[in-house]
């Protein structure tokens, strides 16, 4: 007790564990060619329904599949399931986030390579999911017409670990008297430059130029996994690292996107 | 609650260190950072429960709150935003999404006792 204690220099992140299963991840889903999203926003925000239509629009042309993350009940799963798409539900118990940890084991024996998109929708919570990276490409941070348009100002790390903003509910806005602009600037203002999206799931208003966005997003993050549909977007200047470590490809199929529109489209067969 | 698994975690830390250097750990030095997402007093408390019983049952947990920075891209160079809330320059106004630190969660120091 009388000595003076030693300082130990450590430095070691507190989530080292889960950054570590998290990169793990990213480069499986990388290697899949599977494209990877998650949701986040308070409970009640929408994003069951929001990513139900997600689902069942893009269930004509990609292969695509959810997990759902959940305190109790399976409600949320079985409403992602009327979309046809495949689903599995993780039932965090007391636990109010998903971790990397959880996704992983989500995944046993589902065949990525043949995904083209997987969605994860997080717990609602707009506080915890934002310490845990998943792995995923790119995280969607809704907020609906109903919470009010300072919601990011008060959850400022969230919105910090998203990519993309997504307004819901846009057909209650006249109702609730919701201030487009003042929503976009408080977004803007804890996340300078976020891409936002306004969306109605309800009556299907936004979602097209949403879907045109994450499929680009998609081509610009997977160049050799691109559908031929997807012309447009940007340069795929980022990831490069990724063409070169995937033995996914054949010899010799260098710059060829590989035709996939033949590939049956149900997940989960050969 | 995610604060008690990472008061785990900064126990699974503290542990592992304690045995490679040797002896008792007084104290846990953490920095911790305006957007991990963690909120401090809610943190602490966590720990207190998650150390009782434990051989860091007395390793007092330090928390150090940094502040945020971000790059400036008018200036050209290193700025403390207005706030978290407000992530712009103080000088010239203009928005700074480049974050270079506050998201730190972080054990960096631990004081032993032989």
């Amino acid at each position: 007790m009388s000595e003076h204690p030693r300082l130990v220099q450590v430095r070691q992140s507190i989530l080292k564990r889960n950054d570590v299963a998290a990169r793990a991840l990213r480069e499986r889903f990388h290697q899949a060619g599977t494209y990877v999203v998650s949701l986040v926003s308070s409970p009640g925000a929408g994003k069951t329904e929001f990513l139900e239509k997600i689902l069942g629009q893009l269930r004509g042309t990609d292969r695509v599949a959810a997990i759902v993350g959940d305190l109790a009940t399976d409600n949320d799963a079985r409403r992602l399931a009327r979309s046809q798409a495949p689903v599995r539900q993780i039932t965090t118990g007391t636990v109010c986030h998903l971790e990397a940890e959880m996704i992983e084991a989500a995944l046993e024996g589902w065949p990525l390579e043949q995904l083209d998109f997987l969605f994860i929708e997080n717990v609602g919570n707009l506080v915890c999911p934002s310490t845990f990276d998943l792995g995923e490409d790119l995280r969607l941070v809704l907020v609906s017409v109903t919470e009010g348009e300072d919601k990011p100002q008060k959850y400022p790390a969230i919105f910090h670990t998203a990519d993309i903003a997504i307004v819901t509910k846009t057909d209650l806005a006249t109702a609730v008297g919701f201030d487009h602009q003042a929503a976009h600037r408080s977004i803007q203002a804890v996340r300078p430059g976020i891409e936002v999206f306004e969306v109605s799931a309800k009556t299907g208003a936004g979602m097209a130029p949403f879907l045109t966005a994450l499929r680009s997003r998609r081509a610009a993050a997977r160049p050799d996994r691109a559908p031929p549909q997807v012309g447009a977007g940007r340069p795929a200047v980022a990831h490069a690292s990724g063409s070169g470590d995937r033995p996914r490809t054949p010899a010799g199929a260098g710059h060829e996107p590989p035709s996939i529109e033949d590939s049956p489209r149900q997940f989960g067969s050969p | 609650m995610h604060e008690l698994s990472l008061a785990l975690s900064i126990l699974d830390i503290a542990e592992e260190q304690s045995q490679r250097h040797g002896g008792r750990v007084a104290a846990i030095h953490l920095r911790l950072g305006p957007l991990s997402g963690v909120v401090k007093a809610a943190l602490i408390s966590a720990y207190d429960l998650a150390r009782e019983g434990t051989p860091l049952e007395r390793a007092e947990l330090i928390v150090e709150e940094v502040p945020i920075a971000a790059y400036c891209p008018a200036c050209a160079a290193e700025r403390a935003p207005i706030s978290v809330q407000e992530l712009r320059c103080p000088a010239c106004g203009a928005p700074t999404p480049e974050i270079l630190r506050g998201r730190e969660l972080d054990v960096v120091a631990l004081e032993i006792e032989s």
